[in-house]
């Protein structure tokens, strides 16, 4: 019984490890536009870095058809966009100063971060 | 051309290629017909068929030898082009096509189609749902029955080790069929390092069925009384989910029904003269200064200015007003309204996406996504839902297994299971949102356009409506009503001076002078070093004369004797009139009184506010009597007169440190301090002129019920979102206790993951259905 107890309290250090802790990689802006895949319950790349006072684009592109992926909000740039379904928006991130901007769907189940640097 | 026939070809640089394409087909076929752009003039086109750097030179130059173009650049990374200038989409695409490329419109979807795309994406996806639903539930409910029937779901003997072995099989082609969307969200997420609704779906169904083919395959390493399988709870739940899913949609589709109908007004075509003929073309082809006839019953395409003809238009659709409006040469008309009676012609004033009707319908989407604050904690809440939720899950299953009775695995297994399935991090996520979505569609139906969620919330709270009152509580269009002469001048003259005078000033009060000089037909004079002396009045010189104009305090300023006409003007005052002082070389020569009349429903209006237990102060920059006969009037007991512009701001502060929480309304410029110091602004807009951006929230025509709507309709919305979240939260926080087994030792109760599924399936449901009763919302005109 102390090793399942044991191997319980293992399990909840490895979700609040791997959900709260663990630094995620981000993918890095070029040439000032990036595509996003609204895919399969995520946004890929979620994380995604900028650099500091400049203006990017971010194109996504929605093949997810469930309800919650089709708005995209990211509430600290005051955006919303609504992403139709296998078409391309464009949404222009302002230059700003560094700082983590998340965006997340309408029910924050897609989930992503802007780091501006 | 035949756009069906055609089909998007990308070619090869330099090699002229195929031109009969993708570019023509989305202009003509009218699908894509909203260019969006950042700024007023902007055009973005997707070019294909560019794979070399030099082919950017050819696309720009091609661009810029069409007319109305003022510069073209090319992206070349991203394959598009910016356009500046005035040109219609089409030409530009098609000088793209001549240099041999294809091109469509960035973001070109109008409105229009892309509901309809959307509606039936929606609708492939219901159906998807809907199947998904069947296969799960056609399994899992003959195995929950036979369950329920025979008690029987164990594995015992080698024969039911086969029988159950099939079903786990089944199920398991369920879990790929119908729940293959879960599985791989909740991994693609996991590998994120973020974890969803997916992910709980996907542990609690998985878990379920690792159990059982556990059992089924080592029955001898599970306890005896443990040998249970749950292949039901797992194609129960995933077809319960798959069917909450589905209705969701339906619930859905719904609550964008205002803004469908908003969209729905503009016109796909317009009728255009040009070369002397009349031509019907697609609305996005419209040019400014293009003229454009519409005929009775017609909707009026674009905004613009009656340059022939007279009519009378339907505006209720944009700003509420019932009665057709009257038009005639020079006055405005707007996209989306409709001609009622004459035929006219008008000449585009403001086309595409800076038409009012435009420029509406992204204001009442953007603030649909917007969030009050009160959603803000549910926010903070669904970021650290699921892994806490998890968290839960693992640590019943470690209570079952220490403290609980035997099977201390099944239980274990079963309490795990049901937390993963019940916890909803979808009902707390939707709750606000989808109220929002309603509430703000709603009042922008009954003319009311509401900035953001920030000013949804503030205004259902309001407890003091400020009122300007020249505009807002009257209607802004004063007239001269006496001219008492103090000195040997005639009428006649001292008219034709004060309205010389005042032909500089753009103040109402000024104007009604100008007007009343031009009806009798007296001569209107330049004048010299005019100046206007805010609050006060107004000077300026003319034939080395200087003359005066202004109110009491201004008179006695420049040490002007009244005499006894102080008199004269407070009984003139005490009429509701505004009675000025006109005076030459610093002598008076009369007292002329204008007189605003009060809008016909502003008194039902302000009753109606009281009556909502909303204290109502009246601001005005006019003489105590006038503001006494006024409010007196208006039914209005508080009320400040001779304010200056900036004391309209200390007002509303002032009202706020006693505690109020303050609307203003105004509908002036120098009203402008005291909107932002408010707690929620009101501009008073008349269909026309949409001042959107400088409020939080815009009245689209005149009538004071405006306010009474709006703030009618926060509080409808505010009180939906309470009743969402607070069903959200304790849909959580009671449901996951009871998952967990809390209850057990008391009253023997244990959820059954089946029921936990169909609750959480139908929590979300539950919010989206209470969200959309808001639209049987109705404002009350009493």
């Amino acid at each position: 019984m102390m090793w399942i107890n044991l191997i319980g309290l293992v399990v909840i250090g490895l979700i609040v490890w791997w959900f709260w802790l663990y630094q995620t990689k981000s993918t890095e802006v070029r040439d000032g536009s990036i595509e996003v895949r609204v895919k399969d319950g995520v946004y890929q790349p979620a994380n995604i870095t900028v650099p500091a006072n400049e203006s990017v684009q971010l194109m996504f592109y929605r093949e997810d058809a469930t309800p919650c992926a089709e708005t995209l909000l990211i509430p600290e740039l005051e955006i919303s966009e609504t992403l139709v379904l296998n078409k391309r928006v464009m949404v222009t991130i302002p230059p700003k100063k560094a700082g983590r901007y998340p965006f997340h769907c309408q029910m924050q189940m897609y989930r992503g971060t802007l780091v501006i640097k | 051309m035949n756009s069906k026939t055609d089909s998007a070809k990308a070619h090869g640089c330099c090699s002229g290629g195929d031109k009969t394409s993708t570019a023509n087909e989305a202009v003509d076929t009218k699908t894509q017909t909203r260019q969006v752009s950042s700024e007023a003039g902007e055009i973005q086109l997707n070019i294909q068929g560019a794979s070399c750097a030099s082919c950017v030179t050819k696309i720009e130059t091609a661009l810029k030898q069409v007319a109305g173009v003022t510069g073209a650049e090319m992206n070349f990374a991203q394959r598009t082009v910016l356009i500046n200038g005035n040109a219609s989409p089409s030409e530009l695409v098609g000088a793209v096509e001549e240099a041999g490329y294809n091109a469509t419109l960035a973001n070109a979807d109008s409105d229009e189609a892309a509901i309809e795309e959307k509606e039936q994406a929606d609708w492939a996806y219901y159906k998807k749902l809907m199947r998904h639903m069947v296969i799960a539930l056609s399994l899992g409910v003959p195995l929950m029955i036979y369950g329920l029937v025979t008690g029987e779901m164990s594995v015992n003997t080698t024969t039911e080790r086969i029988v159950w072995l099939i079903i786990g099989l089944m199920t398991l082609g369920v879990m790929v069929f119908s729940g293959r969307h879960f599985y791989v969200g909740a991994w693609n997420s996991f590998k994120n390092h973020s974890a969803n609704m997916d992910t709980l779906i996907a542990l609690g169904t998985g878990t379920a069925w690792l159990y059982s083919m556990t059992v089924v395959f080592f029955p001898g390493y599970v306890p005896e009384m443990a040998r249970h399988v749950y292949f039901e709870a797992t194609a129960m739940i995933i077809g319960l989910i798959n069917l909450g899913l589905a209705l969701e949609i339906k619930a859905r589709g719904k609550t964008s029904e205002a803004i469908k109908r908003l969209i729905g007004l503009q016109a796909k075509t317009a009728r255009v003269i040009r070369d002397g003929d009349d031509i019907d073309i697609p609305i996005e082809d419209v040019l400014l200064n293009d003229l454009i006839r519409v005929r009775p019953g017609e909707r009026i395409s674009v905004d613009g200015v009656v340059v022939e003809g007279q009519t009378s238009i339907d505006e209720s659709m944009l700003t509420g007003e019932p009665m057709p409006i009257e038009k005639r040469k020079d006055d405005e008309v707007v996209a989306g309204t409709i001609n009622k009676s004459g035929s006219i012609v008008f000449r585009a004033e403001r086309v595409g996406k800076d038409t009012a009707l435009a420029q509406i319908i992204n204001m009442v989407k953007r603030a649909q996504n917007s969030k009050p604050p009160i959603g803000r904690l549910a926010d903070v809440i669904s970021a650290y839902f699921v892994p806490v939720v998890m968290i839960i899950a693992v640590m019943s299953a470690l209570a079952w297994l220490n403290f609980g009775p035997a099977p201390e695995v099944a239980f274990a297994i079963v309490s795990a299971t049901t937390v993963l399935i019940i916890a909803c991090p979808c009902a707390l996520g939707l709750a606000t949102p989808m109220s929002v979505m309603v509430g703000v569609g709603k009042a922008a139906e009954a003319g009311v356009l509401i900035r953001n969620g920030e000013a949804l919330q503030s205004a259902s709270k309001i407890t003091t409506m400020v009122l300007d009152k020249t505009g807002t509580i009257t209607e802004g269009a004063p007239k001269v009503t006496d001219v008492v002469i103090a000195s040997d001048h005639n009428q006649d003259d001292v008219l034709s001076l004060a309205a010389s005078l005042e032909s500089g000033s753009e103040h109402p009060l000024a104007m009604a002078i100008v007007e009343s000089a031009k009806e009798t037909g007296v001569p209107i004079h330049s004048v010299t070093d005019f100046e206007s002396i805010a609050g006060k009045g107004v000077a300026a010189t003319l034939n080395s004369q200087r003359l005066l104009f202004g109110n009491e305090k201004l008179m006695k300023e420049k040490s002007i004797e009244l005499h006894h006409y102080v008199d004269k003007a407070q009984r003139l005052a005490a009429e509701a009139k505004t009675p000025m002082y006109f005076a030459i070389d610093s002598k008076l020569v009369a007292v002329i009184a204008v007189a605003d009349p009060i809008k016909s429903d502003s008194i039902d209006a302000i009753n109606r506010l009281q009556h909502n237990g909303i204290r109502v102060v009246m601001l005005t920059g006019d003489n105590r009597m006038t503001a006494k006969a006024v409010a007196r009037k208006a039914g209005i007991v508080d009320y400040v007169a001779e304010v200056m512009p900036e004391d309209k701001a200390n007002k509303v502060l002032e009202l706020q440190r006693e505690g109020e929480i303050v609307g203003m309304t105004g509908d002036g410029i120098n009203d402008a301090p005291a909107l932002a110091h408010a707690n929620v602004g009101f501009a008073i807009g008349t269909g026309t002129d949409v001042a959107i951006e400088s409020a939080d929230i815009t009245l689209m025509r005149g009538s004071l019920h405006g306010l009474a709507d709006a703030i009618a309709v926060s509080k409808a919305t505010l009180r939906n979102i309470k009743q969402n979240l607070f069903g959200a939260f304790i849909y959580n926080v009671a449901g996951i206790p009871f998952a967990a087994g809390v209850f057990y030792p008391f009253l023997g109760l244990l959820l059954s993951p089946v029921i936990a599924g169909a609750a959480m399936a139908f929590s979300s449901l539950t919010v989206v259905t209470n969200a959309n009763r808001l639209r049987l919302f109705k404002a009350k005109e009493h």
